[in-house]
């Protein structure tokens, strides 16, 4: 027999769904993305020094992230 | 001069951000609450909302003054990568609507089904619960991404009460139209207004990831419109090139 869960875990399981849904949901790709732009921005910029290139990498590297995440949702509706 | 203009393009791309998204879940959150009010009654429809609102408020009151404890770099990264992640999931939806590969948000749609819904739920005895819980979940769930949306940015750029009247104005504006209109919420261009909202998110995620990273943008505050350019050509590029492909499709079916 299953107890039912108390307000307080009702509550936290919600509020974690929640998140999930917001950044997750049904784009992984771009949650991945995201840290990928961050990672590669932060080794550019404080580890590498390399300014200037970062400028350019992270807006183009959100770019590629939005296309590769289209791409998928073009091959998704091909299937259908 | 220069810092004049760079204050103000900040403020700009922080306005624009603010009032479109506040407008675009409003109008999700009205299309819920007219739905309960025509179909179950207004007190209880007004009673959810209120509450909702208090909510919403306090969570700005409580949330907001303590994210100005965080530091400005750790708080940029963060807000940069959250608003980044959201900006491109809905800078990809309203591409994919604009360009039919997925169905268009339907305010009349919506309606309709949350009437069906309430209808099929029955009488409540006394207070209408049900009719309550569905107005506080419709105005809480799209106000709590507005109010994410102003703590974040907000704070972010030290201008947290200017973002909360913005989406205020735009919340006000949004019901008056509702109240002046009734139920034709669907003639409101919600993937134009979303695809706007989308362009000047990834252009404050992207700035604000940046920032956090210790990167220096040429033209500081500035480069805002400049990204805010790039990525609304891009994303004019995209929609291009997707209808193309759908065109393409159909005739293929057709022929």
């Amino acid at each position: 027999m299953s107890e039912t869960p108390s307000a307080l875990t009702r509550l936290v399981k919600g509020f974690g769904r929640f998140w999930w849904d917001f950044l997750v949901g049904d784009t992984p790709e771009l949650f991945v993305a995201a840290l990928v732009i961050i990672g590669a921005t932060a080794l550019l910029s404080e580890a590498g020094h390399f300014n200037d290139v970062a400028i350019v990498v992270l807006p183009v590297l959100a770019v590629l992230a939005l296309a590769a995440s289209l791409a998928r949702a073009v091959r998704t509706s091909r299937r259908k | 001069m220069f810092v004049a203009t760079s204050v103000s393009s900040g403020t700009i791309v922080l306005v624009g951000a603010v009032f479109l998204a506040s407008c675009v879940e409003m109008v999700e959150a009205l299309t819920i609450v007219l739905a309960v009010g025509h179909t179950r009654g207004w007190r209880s429809a007004f009673e959810g909302t209120g509450v909702a609102l208090l909510v919403l408020a306090a969570l700005v009151a409580g949330f907001g003054p303590a994210l100005v404890h965080v530091p400005l770099a750790t708080l940029r990264l963060i807000v940069g990568g959250v608003l980044l992640i959201f900006g491109m999931q809905w800078l990809r939806k309203s591409i994919l609507r604009a360009t039919g590969l997925k169905a268009k948000h339907d305010e009349d749609a919506i309606y309709e089904e949350t009437v069906a819904t309430l209808r099929e739920a029955g009488d409540t005895p006394g207070r209408d619960r049900i009719a309550f819980v569905m107005a506080f979940k419709g105005v809480f769930l799209e106000g709590l991404e507005v109010i994410i949306l102003v703590i974040t940015l907000g704070t972010s750029a030290h201008r947290l009460g200017l973002a909360a009247a913005v989406a205020a104005v735009a919340v006000v504006l949004v019901a008056l139209c509702g109240v002046v209109v009734a139920k034709q919420l669907s003639n409101v261009p919600e993937n134009a207004l979303k695809m706007s909202v989308g362009v000047l998110l990834v252009t404050y995620g992207t700035f604000w990831t940046g920032e956090g990273l210790r990167v220096r943008w040429p033209g500081g505050d500035t480069m805002l419109l400049g990204l805010a350019a790039i990525y609304a050509v891009v994303t004019w590029l995209f929609v291009l090139v997707l209808r193309r492909e759908v065109d393409s499709r159909n005739q293929a079916v057709h022929a």
